[in-house]
């Protein structure tokens, strides 16, 4: 069964929460990006919104954008990615924890800490009794939660999946990651350090092609590490029958630092007929920032459009390739419907 | 008929024993893990009782065989352990001679070494090493590279729940023929962070887990990691493997009631049970035992009662819950209760809910109190979990 998208909705450190031209953005900053946050209080009542954590309320906010624009209420199932969850939360019970010697805690914030909070709330928020999982594999975590929505649609067991992908900024952790050198700081720019965001990415996979359709999901792979990337890029597409070169765009992580390591100009050279993309420079590094990558690829097939000029192109096909420092390779092949 | 998932090897540690050998003689004796914390400094330590591994931290670094300057946490090491048993256990001698994967699942991941040092990374850098070693996913990622294993690799992250979806997710790519075999389990560690959370949710008992009894008064927590090797049937007898057991159903559930306590009469672990059994194709009298999540807290185990009431009517197979013997281990628990549920068909035995004095005065069920010898073709278990998370697997005999 083909599988197609039908709804996107985001929370990035952009304006807005789809429908992104690269003209219209503006760049990340060295360092940390916190998400513009949009107005909560027509979706969460104020008391909730209160206590709520950055995570749920970006994830409640970007689900129902996706939900909405795919006309759907309650999806079959929700299936979100996340690098550490509510961070901050868990932040704030540990350092609360240590600071009093383990004496006045209250629940809240570890409860939040548990990683499958916000596909826990969005299902209690939706009444959504159906299939609920999380994925925690850091760079992979969104990508596991597209596999596995895939995967069902595919096979017929679900009509629709409601996927997202949602990291938050921790104070505490990112300027540990700081002193680690592998964040940058306002001042300064380590030879592995990425400018850091946050986020959230839904989207509304279905079996059914709308009038709202973006793409069809053809296929998507992850692996924690690659051998040769022209392989590993070459058996994928094999698998649909395609060669690297009918990739007409090709859509990197990169984050242009030593990170990047060779992996994305070797794709690049093999995707030889591919208009190349990016998108980092605008979401921030996070563990599910390769959504929002995701998710300018849907709007390029849709609009035939480039995200980074504008300019028309004809676009069959646009493949995504994410990976961190090595690890944790993403492929996802996403068709004009 | 579509191909079956069978199970060719699996590997365990847990506070009753370090092998699946040592936790079958352990549930056959009766004899529980449960006992004092001495893992780590907590002012916990006198009012609860908790299922500790019997091997320290530098113990199984040594057995692993680990450089000293690695950066596995806790969570890590014991995931690692119990993954090298289950693979030696299905007699794989090259992890990437097939297309292998590993799903592994946490809850706390690296929280025990993050508490360790965490007002230490500013000063001394040595410490810092385990920065990256926090998140959920770096336990995984150290057990693939322990075993060697090289392509599909992830982490699944749903509360009590998690190694039961390991088992789910490695099921479902092996039918869409993604894999040829997959390494699903969980593994947790003990931390400071966990003891203090379901503190204060106070369910935590005072004394040893009574699960399914009137005067149940919380959980215990407990640290075990345990994996199994899924593989196709057809992959499996081509390469001569003993077969453990089928994966005959699975299904995931969202109970949608409230973040942390489960509804009063379970619809999410109703809904669970229920899909199973049909994906199964099994009638709910066909099911000879059910291992019970069972966590001795006054919420879960009305809420599971009445779901299991619901579901077998009135014949209700024999049941028990395990964490007893080993306390709540929470992501692993899907994985160690999976163990123990195979252990159930290939010995043909039923192990007792231990510490059940009185009925439940909501339930006309009881749980199985005494060793039972009995032939054993299939076996359902639950998992729960926060966020209203609830999950069934469903074992069979090959």
């Amino acid at each position: 069964m083909k599988v197609y998208i039908n709804g996107l909705g985001s929370v990035s450190c952009q304006e807005g929460t789809r429908n992104f031209k690269s003209a219209d953005l503006t760049k990340v900053s060295q360092g940390l990006n916190q998400a513009t946050q949009p107005s909560y209080k027509d979706l969460i009542p104020a008391g909730m919104l209160r206590r709520m954590a950055k995570g749920v309320k970006m994830g409640i906010y970007a689900s129902h954008s996706a939900l909405e624009e795919a006309n759907i209420t309650v999806p079959d199932a929700v299936i979100t990615g996340t690098g550490l969850g509510c961070l901050i939360d868990s932040e704030k019970f540990l350092c609360a924890m240590l600071e009093n010697n383990e004496s006045y805690l209250t629940p809240t914030s570890f409860i939040q800490s548990t990683h499958n909070t916000v596909g826990g709330q969005i299902a209690l928020q939706l009444q959504c009794m159906g299939y609920n999982f999380t994925y925690v594999h850091q760079n992979t975590s969104f990508e596991s939660a597209l596999l596995d929505a895939l995967l069902q649609v595919q096979a017929g067991e679900l009509d629709n999946a409601l996927i997202g992908g949602v990291d938050e900024i921790g104070d505490m952790t990112m300027h540990f990651l700081q002193l680690a050198k592998k964040i940058n700081t306002t001042d300064e720019v380590f030879t592995k350090g990425v400018n850091y965001g946050e986020g959230a990415t839904f989207m509304v996979l279905e079996n059914r092609l709308t009038a709202q359709s973006y793409a069809e999901v053809v296929d998507t792979d992850i692996s924690n590490r690659i051998d040769s990337v022209p392989d590993y890029i070459k058996t994928f597409l094999a698998r649909q029958s395609l060669t690297p070169n009918q990739i007409e765009v090709l859509v990197v992580g990169s984050n242009q630092t030593a990170n990047d390591g060779t992996y994305y100009s070797e794709a690049q050279n093999i995707c030889s007929n591919s208009v190349v993309e990016t998108f980092k420079e605008f979401s921030g590094e996070y563990h599910t920032a390769s959504a929002f990558g995701l998710l300018n690829a849907c709007e390029m097939l849709k609009y035939q459009q480039l995200f980074s000029t504008g300019e028309s192109k004809s676009i069959e096909y646009i493949l995504v390739y994410n990976q961190f420092d090595g690890k944790d390779h993403s492929l996802t092949l996403l068709k004009k419907c | 008929m579509q191909e079956r998932i069978v199970i060719t090897g699996m590997g365990i540690i847990s506070a009753i024993g370090n092998t699946v050998e040592e936790n079958y003689n352990a549930l056959l004796s009766g004899q529980s893990g449960v006992g004092e914390l001495t893992l780590f400094e907590s002012i916990h330590r006198e009012t609860i009782k908790v299922g500790q591994v019997k091997k320290t931290t530098e113990q199984l670094i040594a057995e692993l065989e680990l450089s000293s300057d690695n950066n596995y946490t806790r969570t890590a090491l014991l995931g690692a352990y119990a993954a090298k048993e289950a693979i030696a256990n299905a007699g794989i001698r090259d992890i990437n001679d097939r297309k292998t994967g590993l799903i592994s699942s946490t809850s706390v991941g690296g929280m025990d070494y993050t508490e360790k040092y965490f007002f230490e990374y500013e000063t001394t850098e040595a410490s810092r090493k385990y920065i990256d070693a926090q998140g959920a996913g770096d336990s995984t990622d150290k057990i693939a590279d322990y075993i060697g294993l090289k392509g599909f690799v992830t982490t699944i992250s749903t509360a009590c729940s998690s190694a039961a979806n390991a088992v789910m997710m490695g099921a479902r790519l092996l039918k869409a023929g993604k894999l040829d075999r997959v390494i699903v389990g969980g593994t947790d560690a003990l931390s400071k962070f966990t003891v203090n959370g379901f503190n204060t949710l106070m369910i935590l008992t005072d004394g040893y887990n009574t699960p399914f009894d009137q005067n149940r008064k919380g959980l215990n927590l407990g640290e075990a990691a345990a994996y199994l090797v899924l593989e196709c049937e057809d992959i499996a007898i081509a390469d001569g493997r003993t077969i453990l057991g089928v994966v005959s159903g699975y299904a995931n559930a969202n109970d949608a009631y409230h973040q942390t306590a489960s509804s009063e009469n379970g619809e999410g672990a109703y809904l669970a049970m229920q899909k199973a059994l049909k994906m199964a194709n099994l009638s709910s009298n066909q099911v000879d035992y059910v291992n019970a999540h069972g966590t001795a807290t006054p919420n879960n185990d009305l809420s599971e009662g009445r779901a299991m009431q619901r579901i077998f009517t009135d014949q209700m197979p024999l049941f028990s819950s395990t964490k007893p013997y080993t306390g709540h281990t929470l992501a692993a628990a899907g994985a160690i209760e999976a163990v123990y549920s195979l252990l159930a068909i290939q010995h043909g035995v039923v192990f007792p809910n231990k510490n059940f004095v009185t009925p439940m005065e909501e339930l006309s069920i009881r749980p199985q109190t005494t060793l039972v010898h009995k032939e054993i073709n299939t076996v359902l278990s639950n998992s729960f979990g926060f966020g209203g998370n609830c999950s069934t697997v469903i074992f069979s005999k090959f």
